[in-house]
């Protein structure tokens, strides 16, 4: 044995080394070099100073010394009407309104016009995480909340983006956002999305993430209905090493608007720091200047909250409430929230699910900005929070929470048909307007792939070849439609063409448009009226039953299937032979094996997937191996362990028996003992195998012969057994105590197992 | 439709259909995937107008949206002008591409006079003043 000085570690650590959170990097708070979430001793402090109607200095700078973007702000986004009252307020008294239901959300909107973005970061600092939550659901702008989908893949496969943007308007997304690995692929990803999205119900607003020139040109050409790129930082070097200003930028959003394209801009805590240029102030800081100015430009909304920069974000203390509060800032300004969740900002499933919640039940415009729908190797913007991998932990989690995520399970057949009818779709549209001929090989590996890696579809090479060709030849969305309709697609074309022609009216350009059921559900006409309780987005009873229809749900008609699937292999195993009421044993080598009321008759195996001839041949084996004499009672008055073992005991001529329920938990008891003070359980059927049955029937023989023998150990490896097993347990429990009759004796049971013939047990 | 239409009359493809129109008169009812198939509608009739982006401003000022209004009153301008000279508009705007303030001055007169974009000018003209003041010109 070592000595004490020899330990060096407690290897709890090399466990903890050994979990994926450990791969995840933790910086050390330091705000001169820009670590800092919501304080920095560089930002300033809030202040507004008028002169003659005109902005003389804002959070401490001169007029003269702004830099662009105080210009911008002061210019565009403070509105002095409303300035010197919002400054003039105790930010304390504002935060407390923000979280108070009966300041009405427009009263809110109002004074935010006139906060600096020093004042609106003295606000919100002020908000626990709870707080910041509860303040957003009441602020986001639309009543009813969405989701975005990532749709791309690891060869800008068109094939298979088409097959995956039709399964991610299928599962409710509103918008779907793609990119390339090869940039000159931007044509090709974006028909293909399209023509996917067309499947099935209408309604799918789509992007195609570019250059900025060639994604409006993509717009123009009626392939995208929206943009989310229109890059903003909160530094002006940031910005210029963006090679952008905020005039700049303000003016691309007005040029999206003039060709009827719906636009965001996005920004995020640790662009600046990731950039370089973060001038040491805090991140909640820099991004409030961030969103004045979004509100200043007059752009529909913001994709915000880390971004590209919410894994540094989350490396930060405090991080995760960070990125919360700038969505709240974003809000509360007025802007349409897509509310990042998007880059994967750690390792840990535990960090990702946290990191969701807030906004799966504070409900948000678009939730993620948007979540992998692909797998995580395909993914072209990186990992997404969750990802193809993990959409059904999502669906779950909506179900758990009762919370609308956006999305909505489909069944498998389903998937495959809208995957099938995508490919075709867009095979038929490439050959139509002679652009590739798909292979029906290369159709049928992408209809079946789960990712990239699995397809033998188009190359990399030949989808910027088909890229290249719809740009030379100046192929638009008529044209895709066109062929759609003479190739039969006539419900795709009627889609495709529904979605284009969103942007006559441009309804679809108020903040927070998004498309449901064929209509536009709007902050104008679908307002977050939230006021409290009973008020503000609700799930209808039909919503309600969407989101949890989740897939292999258990009721008590598919467990008596599933077992009733074994009901004939058992019946050539076993005969269970009832010889009426049983009487008192009185051979003092006697175990009495009490069965359940459906052991046998209903129920044919465990929960440990073992077969009930199998198990009850192991008892049998065991008490037979320890000297004992084994005799089956089937109890009727009772279906509880406990009972049935003590029910057996008192049966029995040693006085010892064995109960045990037809899910598989046995329990050895003594005549006389607390039905719940037994010698020995199995509590934990599903991981209870045949030698621990045998072994306690050893046991109990041994109890009987007046030894005390050493108890039977089944070793856990700490499933979440009760996750994994208690519906199903407590649904057999319920068919079993559903056939007591508390009246009815103990009746013997002559069992016979076939095969051999051999007849190991008798009555009486 | 009204003529300064407000959060009612939203959405206007609902409660303006006859008087929403493509830029060459079709109303949305008028774009079929037929009327597309036989090439009677074409991507020209699947744009938005100035008519339309100024109703969706006079509906986001109803709503108490004034930047976003003033963004569609832009928008609005900009609809006429070519794609090649909104891209290089945008260029010119860019950090350090505009080679002193009267070259963004001189745009912004240009926009004015033949296309009538007023706020687009004095928002260019802006722009002008901050790029000369921080250093953002080319000279």
């Amino acid at each position: 044995m070592a000595h004490m000085t020899g330990v060096n570690r407690w290897r709890r650590y090399s466990d903890w080394d050994d979990r994926p959170l450990r791969l995840d990097q933790f910086a050390r708070e330091d705000p001169a070099n820009g670590f800092a979430a919501f304080h920095s001793p560089a930002d300033p402090k809030p202040g507004l100073l008028l002169e003659g109607g005109r902005i003389a200095s804002m959070d401490g700078v001169e007029a003269r010394d702004f830099d662009l973007i105080d210009a911008f702000v002061a210019e565009y986004h403070l509105d002095p009407t409303v300035a010197p009252e919002a400054m003039a307020m105790d930010s304390a008294e504002v935060a407390r309104m923000l979280v108070d239901m009966h300041v009405p959300r427009t009263e809110m909107v109002r004074l935010a016009r006139g906060m600096t973005p020093a004042k609106l970061v003295d606000v919100v600092w002020r908000l626990n995480a709870l707080e910041i939550a509860f303040a957003y659901a009441r602020m986001r702008p639309r009543r009813t909340p969405g989701n975005q989908a990532h749709v791309t893949n690891a060869k800008d496969d068109p094939l298979q983006l088409a097959a995956d943007a039709a399964v991610a308007a299928g599962m409710g997304f509103d918008e779907i956002e793609t990119t390339m690995r090869v940039a000159r692929a931007a044509w090709s990803n974006a028909l293909a999305c399209l023509v996917g999205s067309s499947v099935g119900e209408w309604g799918t607003l789509f992007q195609c993430s570019s250059e900025e020139a060639e994604e409006l040109k993509i717009g123009m050409a009626g392939f995208t209905s929206y943009a989310e790129t229109v890059s903003v930082y909160g530094t002006e070097r940031s910005f210029t090493d963006g090679d952008d200003t905020p005039w700049s930028k303000a003016f691309l959003v007005a040029a999206y608007a003039s060709r009827g394209i719906k636009a965001r801009c996005t920004s995020g805590g640790g662009s600046e720091l990731l950039m370089g240029y973060h001038e040491a102030k805090s991140l909640l800081y820099l991004e409030a200047r961030c969103l004045c100015l979004q509100r200043g430009m007059g752009v529909q909304g913001t994709q915000n909250g880390g971004i590209d920069g919410a894994p540094i974000t989350a490396s930060i203390a405090g991080g995760m409430r960070e990125m919360m509060a700038e969505n709240l800032l974003a809000v509360w300004l007025d802007l349409e929230c897509a509310s990042g969740n998007d880059a994967r900002a750690t390792e840990s499933e535990i960090r990702v699910g946290a990191k969701i919640l807030p906004y799966l039940i504070a409900g948000s415009d678009l939730i993620c900005s948007g979540m992998g729908s692909i797998l995580k190797y395909d993914n072209s913007f990186n990992p997404s929070l969750f990802n193809g991998e993990e959409m059904e932990d999502f669906l779950v989690l909506q179900r758990d929470f009762e919370a609308d995520g956006g999305l909505t399970p489909i069944v498998e057949s389903q998937a495959l048909d809208l995957r099938r009818r995508a490919v075709e779709a867009l095979s038929a549209v490439l050959e139509e307007l002679d652009l590739a001929h798909p292979t029906e090989a290369m159709k049928a590996s992408v209809v079946a792939a789960s990712g990239s890696r699995e397809t033998e579809s188009f190359t990399p090479h030949e989808a910027a070849r088909i890229s290249e060709a719809i740009q030379a030849r100046g192929i638009d969305a008529t044209d895709v439609i066109r062929a759609l309709h003479r190739r039969g697609f006539v419900h795709e074309a009627e889609n495709l063409l529904k979605i284009v022609k969103l942007r006559i009216s441009g309804d679809y350009l108020q903040t927070s448009s998004i498309v449901r059921d064929g209509r536009i559900l709007s902050a104008i006409n679908d307002p977050n009226d939230y006021a409290g309780p009973g008020t503000g987005y609700r799930l209808t009873a039909a919503r309600r039953e969407e989101i949890c229809d989740i897939r292999d749900l258990l009721g008590q008609g598919e467990v008596l299937s599933r077992q009733a699937r074994h009901d004939r292999a058992e019946s050539s195993r076993i005969d269970y032979q009832p010889e009426g009421e049983a009487g008192r044993g009185t051979d003092p080598r006697e175990v009495v094996i009490g069965i359940s009321p459906a052991f046998g008759l209903r129920i044919f195996q465990t929960t440990g997937r073992l077969n009930l001839s199998d198990v009850l041949g192991a008892l049998i084996r065991g008490i037979g191996a320890g000297g004992g004499t084994a005799r089956v009672l089937r109890m009727h008055h009772t279906a509880d362990t406990s009972f049935l073992g003590l029910s057996a005991a008192e049966m029995s001529g040693s006085g010892y028996g064995i109960g045990i329920q037809a899910k598989g938990t046995a329990v050895i008891h003594a005549r006389g003992r607390m039905p719940h003070n037994n010698l020995e359980l199995f509590s934990n059927a599903p991981i209870t195998t045949l030698e621990h049955y045998e072994a306690m029937g050893r046991n109990a023989a041994a109890w009987a012969r007046g030894e005390i023998p050493k108890p039977v150990v089944v070793p856990t490896d700490g499933q979440a057994l009760g996750a994994r097993f208690h519906t199903e347990v407590a649904t057999i429990h319920a068919i079993e105590t559903a056939l007591t009759d508390p009246g009815r004796a103990p009746e013997t049971i002559q069992v016979k197992f076939l095969g051999d013939g051999r007849r190991v047990a008798h009555g009486g | 439709m009204a003529d300064r239409p407000g959060v009612n009359d939203f959405p206007l493809a609902e409660t303006a259909s006859d008087r929403i129109r493509g830029p060459r008169g079709m109303t949305l009812d008028d774009i079929t995937a037929e009327a597309v198939a036989r090439g009677n509608a074409t991507i020209e009739d699947l744009r938005i107008t100035p008519e339309a982006l100024r109703a969706q401003a006079s509906i986001a000022l109803d709503a108490g949206r004034d930047a976003l209004a003033e963004n569609f009153e832009r928008a609005a301008e900009l609809v006429a002008v070519p794609g090649e000279l909104i891209m290089a508009t945008y260029e010119m705007l860019r950090p350090g591409r505009a080679s002193n303030r009267k070259a963004l001055l001189d745009q912004a007169a240009m926009l004015r006079s033949a296309y009538g974009a007023d706020s687009i000018a004095t928002f260019l003209e802006n722009a002008a003043d901050h790029y000369h003041r921080r250093g953002v010109l080319k000279d």
